[in-house]
């Protein structure tokens, strides 16, 4: 028995695609999510617009969407400078985890510096720390040919672990000396909180700024190095990088190291916003990493476009916390994004093949 | 006619997209023969073994098993009939006992299997025909010559009458051969029949009762293996054609300048095995060297340790006196080797990449193409369109994707991207495979073209005829050794077709 419909792979994919696919994922995954709405009773257009209205309409709530998508927009920029090389980094949340770790250190070291220096050292650490914490993923995967999904999982769990235990399993540097009984995290100095633009009205963090900058750098690195040529050749065909004269095995840790930098920085990020501490259960409940899969894959990898993505994604976030109660439950918008990956992850295929009516062609064959 | 004729098949046609693989082929074997299928790679041996097992459907033609008109459709309905095949590579699952491989895929219907009694059933066979294993071990414990046992067991277990074996020695020391070829007699003797696939004419010698030789897709013809000799089956493999004519030169080899020196060279393949033992010789400017030899004797394993994309074991490299560092394929191109690889598009080429990418591909760390680590596009789309130009590809623009290209276009892409970077040495693989008519002539004169502008040049082919008619020198490779050397001009097919073969270069000769 054959399906009717077969897949053909395209010869040639139309410009036209890129964004028509995504958009195209984005409207099916509303209709499979109305269509579940639906079955547990509720109105579709109801819910939807009062995602919108919480998640990205008005000044004050736009606002808020744009701090949530600030670390989506660097955990999807690691997913993205990972993914282009076919290395699948699923680290993300990890490498957030000790950004985090390594930029708190800094705010609690160094709190007598100027605000500026201490956004720039706070990024350098966090960066580095997420960096060198991937750049082990990608060592073991360069000398050992260690599968880098298994090794970059498994060590989330650990980062996750680590902070938790210096926090609160221990009296360490970064647990608040005088929380006795209640252990909390100690937090930096005021001083170290990350300045915020007004512009219209709304509030956009620096760091969002820094991620639409790292957006158009990796772009940059990507489209028009030396470097990015080198990952663009390892990508498409192994043999051949080996064949010219490509460093492959210190190009995948290097690549490793930017992915992670991008996901240490958005946990420096989310340490110099209005909280000012490193937050592990807070952290923990976000999934950042994990939300920023779906956010690569979304903006089909493209850095520019992932940040933007990632404002999509952090306005549903707001719009999910906001909303929670007996009529809006915690799980939706969960739910939500879970079928937006989906449905990105469909439409991939259709940007490689087309589909095509099968029935004349079995008839050709049993003929 | 007293002989019963076991499998017939007459005039099997089989095409794929532009080749014609099978061409009205004859193939008749009798029952308790053992029956070698002769001839050099893609003479059609693996095509019509799959069309016999129900891998492949024939195009046209007919298959009979003991007189009675078949047409499989899978390689069960071909089992059902008697006709199993012993692959090349083992089809085992190294986790389970070799009695839990021989049942594998058996459906007899019940749900579980009694281990024992397969294993009684095994050890019988095993007896029999001498194919010494133990039932209850595990596949991954037991060597290759043992794990081929067990593979040959699976096929008698089901009962199979014609038993195909596809170049069952490539992958057994000769002690292991010997005892093989032990067991293959054994099964004629009880009426079965055994088709041995084999371009080793000592061995087709030594095993079978009858020869049936294929070159080009076609049947050349069977005799009796008691009234041929070595070289009588030489000649019908490799064919006397006589009508290729040697290419006229305009500069001559100029022998006296060494550009490329090999010295005792030892190299493993990917799996580790040594492939290439020692291999030592020179190519002078301006000359080309032929290496000629069946597919898998070390020849892969040669271009990419002299293009520096494998590491050598032992053995040393020059360029012009410089020393090309083992394994380093930055090396070999910053010493000017220029490399056409047998896999043009994955190998040679970044098949998903523009064509204007992968004309840079090698030269994009120049200065002529980036400064300051950032790429000049422009430079390299004027780069392309000059080439382009020059090698006349055929292409919409330079920046589609050179898997879209014809094939012919394929390695006009690779040739021009070699050329251009003016090397010293030039190994080509397999250059024309692949190709149409007009497409060789382009490769053919541009390789004469390159050896006259004083590039050494490395023709690695397994089409003779090419070798014969373009190279200055033949080299002759066999199991990773070079076992033969002799100037093309006048050279003796016969004796180039033994010694691919295995036969000692040295007896050939005299």
């Amino acid at each position: 028995m054959r399906s009717p419909l077969r897949l053909e792979r395209r010869l040639e994919q139309p410009k036209w695609l890129n964004w028509a696919i995504p958009l195209f994922s984005l409207v099916a995954a509303l209709i499979l999510g109305a269509i579940v709405l639906r079955l547990t009773g509720k109105n579709p257009v109801d819910v939807y617009q009062r995602i919108f209205e919480r998640g990205f309409a008005g000044k004050r709530v736009f606002s808020d969407s744009l701090v949530s998508a600030t670390p989506l927009a660097f955990t999807g920029l690691c997913a993205a400078v990972a993914f282009r090389m076919g290395l699948i980094n699923v680290g993300g949340e990890g490498q957030l985890y000790m950004g985090s770790l390594g930029a708190t250190w800094v705010g609690i070291t160094f709190d007598d510096v100027p605000t500026g220096l201490m956004i720039v050292l706070m990024a350098a650490a966090g960066m580095l720390c997420g960096g060198l914490y991937a750049g082990i993923v990608g060592l073991l995967r360069a000398r050992f040919g260690t599968n880098e999904i298994i090794t970059s999982l498994m060590m989330n769990y650990l980062a996750g672990i680590l902070l938790t235990y210096l926090v609160y399993n221990s009296f360490s540097y970064w647990r608040d000396p005088v929380s006795g009984n209640f252990p909390s995290p100690r937090a930096i100095t005021q001083r170290a909180e990350w300045n915020t633009y007004t512009v219209f009205g709304v509030d956009l963090p620096i760091a969002f700024v820094m991620a639409i900058a790292m957006g158009f750098a990796v772009w940059f690195l990507y489209k028009r190095t030396r470097f990015g040529f080198e990952v663009g050749v390892i990508a498409d065909s192994p043999k051949a990088a080996r064949y010219a004269g490509i460093r492959t095995s210190s190009t995948i840790i290097l690549v490793m190291g930017l992915s992670g930098a991008m996901a240490g920085l958005g946990g420096a990020a989310d340490v110099g916003n209005f909280r000012r501490y490193m937050d592990p259960k807070g952290l923990e409940l976000s999934g950042y990493g994990y939300t920023g899969i779906v956010v690569a894959a979304l903006a089909r990898l493209n850095p520019v476009a992932a940040v933007f993505v990632a404002l999509l994604m952090g306005g549903l976030n707001n719009a999910g916390y906001s909303l929670r109660g007996p009529d809006f439950p915690s799980g939706l918008v969960g739910t939500l994004q879970g079928l937006i990956l989906f449905t990105a992850v469909a439409g991939e295929i259709l940007i490689k093949y087309r589909i095509r009516s099968n029935s004349r062609r079995s008839e050709v064959v049993t003929a | 006619m007293t002989e019963q004729v076991a499998v017939r098949m007459s005039g099997i046609v089989k095409r794929f997209p532009g080749v014609v693989a099978n061409d009205g082929v004859n193939l008749e074997i009798r029952a308790g023969e053992v029956h070698a299928l002769l001839g050099e790679n893609g003479a059609g041996k693996s095509t019509l073994s799959n069309i016999l097992t129900g891998l492949y459907r024939a195009d046209d033609g007919v298959v009979e098993i003991a007189g009675h008109r078949c047409e499989f459709s899978s390689p069960r309905d071909a089992l059902d009939a008697g006709i199993g095949m012993v692959h090349q590579h083992f089809r085992l699952v190294p986790t389970f006992t070799v009695a839990e491989n021989v049942v594998l895929g058996e459906s007899d219907g019940s749900l579980f299997m009694n281990q024992d009694q397969v294993a009684t059933r095994v050890q019988e066979l095993s007896d029999r025909y001498g194919l010494a294993v133990d039932p209850h071990a595990r596949i991954w414990q037991l060597s290759v010559g043992e794990q081929q046992r067990v593979e040959i067991l699976k096929v008698l277990y089901r009962g199979a009458k014609v038993l195909i074996l596809d170049e069952p020695t490539a992958v057994l020391t000769p002690v292991e051969a010997r005892s093989l070829f032990a067991t293959l007699r054994a099964m004629a003797d009880e009426g079965r029949s055994v088709i041995f696939i084999s371009h080793k004419l000592g061995e087709v010698m030594a095993v079978s009762d009858r020869v049936t030789v294929l070159r080009g897709g076609r049947t050349v013809g069977t005799v009796n293996t008691s009234e041929t000799s070595t070289r009588g089956l030489a000649s019908l493999m490799v064919g006397r054609s006589v009508e290729f004519e040697r290419v006229v030169r305009e500069n001559p080899a100029d022998i006296t300048t060494t550009v490329l020196r090999v010295e005792s060279v030892s190299a493993n393949d990917d799996r580790g095995r040594a492939s290439l033992h020692e291999v030592s010789f020179t190519v002078g400017r301006g000359e080309i060297v032929g290496v000629a030899g069946v597919a898998g004797n070390g020849q892969r394993e040669l271009a990419e340790v002299i293009s520096g994309m494998r590491a050598s074991v032992a053995g040393r490299i020059t360029v012009l006196d410089d020393e090309v560092k083992s394994g380093k394929a930055r090396s070999a191109i910053a010493r000017g080797i220029a490399h056409v690889p047998e896999d043009r598009l994955h190998t040679g080429l970044a098949a998903g990449h523009s064509v204007e990418d992968n004309l840079a591909l090698k030269n994009y760390r120049t200065a002529q193409i980036s400064r300051f680590r950032l790429l000049q596009r422009r430079a390299i789309r004027e780069q392309a369109s000059t080439l382009v130009e020059r090698y006349d590809v055929k292409t919409p623009d330079t920046v589609t994707p050179v898997r879209l290209l014809s094939g012919g276009n394929v390695q006009k892409v690779l040739l021009a991207r070699e050329f251009s970077a003016l090397p010293s040495v030039l190994i080509a693989a397999s250059p024309t495979r692949g190709l149409d008519v007009g497409a060789i002539e382009t490769v053919r004169e541009r390789l004469v073209a390159a050896a006259d502008d004083g590039v050494g040049v490395l023709l690695i082919s397994e089409d003779l005829d090419e070798i014969l008619s373009l190279a200055d020198r033949i080299l002759v490779m066999y199991e990773g050794r070079i076992v033969d050397d002799l100037p093309a001009q006048g050279a003796d097919r016969e004796r180039i077709g033994l010694t691919m073969g295995g036969s000692n270069a040295k007896e050939v000769a005299q």
